[in-house]
């Protein structure tokens, strides 16, 4: 209990005495601390907790619940003021919207609608912990450096890192809370919590894009609030305010008094994990410093949608609303990896990759069976490490190259071999056999085959996968070209950024390794709480993987064989006259140098033109969603 | 355990051997076809092997790297076919050889490798649905993943998966290359991309390829056995005519333009995928 506390409140407190610190060297020494301290918490949890399955605590909820009103009339109230301040009359109207619910809400059910757990957690909760701690902390510890050099390249942005690492931590502190709350009306305020330090993070430079872009990310991530307080407005009525508001009981309350609350709240998941039609605000998003997109995309905001989804899939398996949530995700993966393909920068391509890998988590969580919420927690994990490696991975080059553009990265293994290898775990991590998210497309793949409607979900999914070689192999094929001029530029990469990227790196082949006794230790006990027995991959299928994996490795050895060995000579140009390093001569003694482009295949992948059939299809999707509640009783 | 070894060693020693004569058979109907004599039946070993004593010329140290990663990823796929693992498992390792080919590609830096690279990406987008999908139909009739237990069953599979089987022998002309697919390698001389994927690698590198590919002809008629492994005669004859029929298109059809191959692969997957597995799960009545 006091841990869980300590975990909300510590990356809080953190966050405020940063606010008031000043200067590069305290600054520093303040987030490293609080990011080791946030770090080490999260795994003594995993420690303490360890076996022990879902511990419920009970709370003296109603003088904290009149606190938590506050803060949220506080933050209401700033978000109003924001929403006047830049005159955005859709954030003005669904404040307003939102403030007529709660006000309904806690006048008339709030006093008597029950609560006797606040906080609780199990393996679910703890894997989620865990991501949030570490990779969260990790991605803090980075920002160090990062926002250093950001505002020594970005002068007109005004130097306001003390907020900035505040945010950073705060925003730690409401995902904490997101993971461990019980208690519905605490995981709403969390849930704002975590929409309001992404609108300041994503606006944080000022500049006129990121404002809107910040507003954006608002308008949409409202709107999944106002389903969420629907929700519990909802179960207050039909229970006629003698219900509970705790989790557990609501899960447990029979698909007639659930189904409603959990696809409003489903809804609500869907908005924050930038599922189409809300991927905008995600793509949007990445004006913002490298390390907020990292935050963002791997460890906190769009991992709170998909947890409170994969929380609520019991309740999908099996209803037509579930079916639609699924379809709303597999057509997400689909069109999502589709759009990857025609970016060129590597921030948006990462974008897309995430919320189409969100889509594939959706997916599995609508359908709801053991298999497939399996395979989603899986998926959660395997994307946080790759994901966040990506994003910093990124992050360095942009600093070091001054472009995020991937046509800019040619030869980069010879400028920055270190970070190249870095990256190439990372995106191997998320496309190729034998890494993590294989395994987990895997898992999905198998669990989508004995589904109902399974098939739609199998061809979504073998399209969908295809895609995501393209994307991914270009680039990788982009970054270990060899282009005979480049010079080593790693050593000015600053040290807390070796630290962070280093370890994600290592996690992210250890968890490939290790994943057979995670799953084993903590998901399979976790999934068979809730459903039974169930058959996950086999342990000679996990066995053959790993084995693979021994040899990927392994493989890099021979570069050791191979050096020195053969005669060295310049790339086949069919007999064209060629001046040394690569460059063709030209009339008049000019040189020119070769310039090669990725395929981008914008006429059949590009962003308008997919999306312009992507939002209908997913609005069309998403009313059949909420019209599924109508017809509770079709069980598929 | 035995048996797997066996079937596993008995992959890796026969399976170039196999790919290396269907080669030879090849080269020979192919230039028949053209009006020649054609080389002897075991050419491409002589080839194979002088490739080997060749001098070691290379871009770049790292191009050997990969291509040893393909031919090495390329052996273990097939060994897990042999051995009768997990389909999807072979389809996922067969996708990890091939990008190694195309990053050995990229790896150099050329233009002409460059779009070679770039077309094998499209070419390995346009194959993997298909491939998928049939997995998934052969997973719906014998309720298994293991090729150990597909191959065993006793169901015709071609009688229930006809429409899957029609659509992977189209897109298997991708991976054989050959005409009107053969857009990544160019086999056929005196086109606009040089050797394509292949421009850059030149001896014992270029050996390596060829017997990857050797391997991956093997696997390839091993899948499409599949769906006739009830019955071993009829299921050699069907390989036979398949591939007659593949050299056959390799000799009479231009090549198209990647488009042409993408999309209708990808058409081909869709309909015949839709309606085949369509069907068998209505059979099943899930839907």
């Amino acid at each position: 209990m006091e841990l869980l506390l300590f975990l909300i409140l510590f990356p809080v407190l953190a966050g405020a005495i940063l606010l008031l610190l000043k200067g590069d060297r305290f600054q520093g020494m303040g987030v490293k601390l609080a990011a080791l301290v946030t770090g080490l918490a999260s795994l003594y949890l995993l420690v303490s907790t360890f076996g022990k399955g879902t511990i419920l605590y009970g709370y003296e909820a109603h003088s904290i619940n009149d606190l938590i009103l506050v803060c949220e009339i506080v933050v209401t109230l700033f978000l109003l003021y924001m929403g006047l301040k830049y005159r955005s009359r859709l954030v003005i109207a669904l404040l307003l919207i939102r403030i007529v619910m709660v006000g309904y809400f806690e006048m008339t059910w709030a006093k008597t609608m029950e609560s006797t757990h606040a906080l609780f957690v199990d393996q679910f909760s703890v894997i989620m912990a865990l991501i949030i701690g570490i990779i969260g902390g990790l991605i803090c510890l980075y920002s160090v450096g990062y926002m250093r050099d950001y505002h020594a390249e970005h002068k007109n942005v005004p130097d306001r890192r003390n907020i900035f690492f505040f945010l950073m931590f705060l925003f730690l502190g409401g995902m904490f809370g997101v993971v461990f709350s019980n208690n519905l009306l605490w995981l709403m305020f969390f849930w704002e919590i975590t929409t309001l330090c992404s609108f300041l993070l994503i606006g944080y430079s000022k500049t006129e894009e990121a404002t809107k872009n910040a507003f954006t990310a608002l308008w949409m991530n409202l709107l999944g609030g106002i389903a969420f307080i629907a929700a519990l407005i909802w179960l207050s009525v039909v229970t006629n305010g003698t219900g509970s508001v705790d989790l557990d009981q609501v899960l447990t309350s029979g698909k007639a008094i659930v189904l409603v609350p959990a696809v409003l709240i489903g809804f609500a998941g869907l908005t924050k994990a930038a599922q189409l039609p809300f991927s905008g605000w995600l793509v949007g998003a990445m004006v913002a410093p490298t390390p907020v997109s990292a935050l963002l995309h791997s460890s906190t905001m769009v991992k709170a949608g998909v947890y409170i989804i994969v929380r609520f899939s019991p309740v999908f398996n099996g209803t037509l609303s579930g079916m639609m949530i699924a379809l709303v995700g597999a057509v997400t993966f689909l069109l999502a990896s589709a759009i990857a393909i025609s970016q060129s920068n590597a921030k948006k391509v990462l974008a897309y990759s995430t919320i189409a890998n969100l889509g594939l988590i959706v997916a599995c969580a609508g359908i709801g069976t053991a298999e497939a919420v399996w395979a989603a927690i899986l998926l959660i994990i395997f994307h946080a490490v790759a994901k966040s490696l990506l994003f910093l991975g990124t992050g360095t080059i942009e600093h070091r190259i001054g472009n995020k553009d991937i046509e800019e990265m040619g030869g980069l293994i010879e400028r920055m071999p270190k970070v190249t290898a870095l990256m190439l775990i990372g995106m191997a991590g998320m496309f190729i056999a034998p890494f993590g998210m294989l395994i987990s497309k895997w898992a999905a793949l198998r669990a989508f085959i004995d589904a109902p409607l399974g098939l739609f979900f199998v061809i979504i999914l073998a399209f969908g996968s295809a895609l995501t070689v393209f994307f991914w192999t270009k680039w990788i094929g982009k970054i270990i070209s060899v282009t005979h001029r480049k010079k080593n530029i790693e050593h000015t990469i600053p040290g807390t950024q070796w630290v962070a990227l280093s370890i994600i790196g290592a996690l992210t082949i250890l968890i490939c390794f290790l994943f057979p006794v995670i799953s084993a230790t903590v998901i399979v006990p976790f999934v068979t709480g809730i459903y039974g027995a169930a058959t996950f991959l086999s342990a000679d299928n996990l066995l053959i993987m790993i084995l693979m994996l021994a040899l990927v490795l392994l493989m890099p050895i021979s570069l050791v064989y191979f050096r020195g060995k053969g005669r060295h000579t310049g790339a086949y140009l069919s007999g064209i006259p060629e001046a040394p390093d690569e460059t063709y001569m030209g009339s008049a003694g000019t040189t020119r140098e070769i310039a090669l482009r990725n395929y981008y295949l914008a006429d059949w992948f590009g962003e308008r033109k997919v999306l312009a059939y992507a939002r209908p299809i997913a609005m069309i999707l998403i009313t059949a969603m909420f019209a599924g509640i109508l017809l509770p009783g079709v069980i598929l | 355990m035995l048996m797997t070894a066996i079937y596993g060693i008995a992959f890796l020693v026969l399976a170039p051997v196999a790919g290396g004569i269907i080669a030879g058979i090849d080269r020979r109907i192919t230039a028949r076809m053209q009006g020649r004599i054609g080389p002897p039946l075991l050419q491409p070993f002589y080839d194979v092997g002088k490739l080997f004593e060749k001098e070691n010329l290379q871009v770049h140290t790292t191009q050997q790297f990969y291509i040893l990663c393909y031919l090495v990823f390329m052996a273990v796929t097939g060994v897990l076919f042999a051995t009768g693992q997990d389909f999807l498992l072979v389809i996922f390792a067969l996708t990890l050889a091939e990008i190694f080919i195309v990053l050995g590609a990229f790896a150099s830096h050329s233009p002409y490798s460059h779009i070679g690279a770039e077309r094998e990406l499209i070419q390995i987008m346009a194959f993997e649905p298909m491939i998928i999908l049939t997995a998934a139909g052969m997973y719906l009739v014998t309720k298994s993943f293991y090729i150990r237990d597909i191959a065993a069953s006793a169901v015709p599979l071609i009688m229930l998966l006809p429409g899957l089987f029609i659509g992977l022998i189209y897109v298997i002309t991708i991976k054989l290359r050959k005409s009107p697919f053969d857009i990544s390698t160019s086999h056929h001389a005196h086109q606009e991309i040089v050797k394509g994927v292949t421009t850059d690698f030149s001896g014992p590198t270029l050996g390596m390829i060829e017997i990857a590919h050797w391997y991956e002809t093997v696997l390839l008629l091993g899948i499409v056995y599949l769906f006739f492994a009830w019955n071993p005669v009829i299921g050699i004859l069907v390989l036979v005519v398949v591939y007659l029929g593949e050299i056959f298109a390799d000799n009479t059809c231009a090549r198209v333009r990647w488009q042409l191959a993408l999309k209708s692969s990808w058409l081909i997957a869709l309909v015949l995928g839709f309606l085949n597995l369509g069907a068998l799960y209505f059979l099943r009545g899930v839907i």
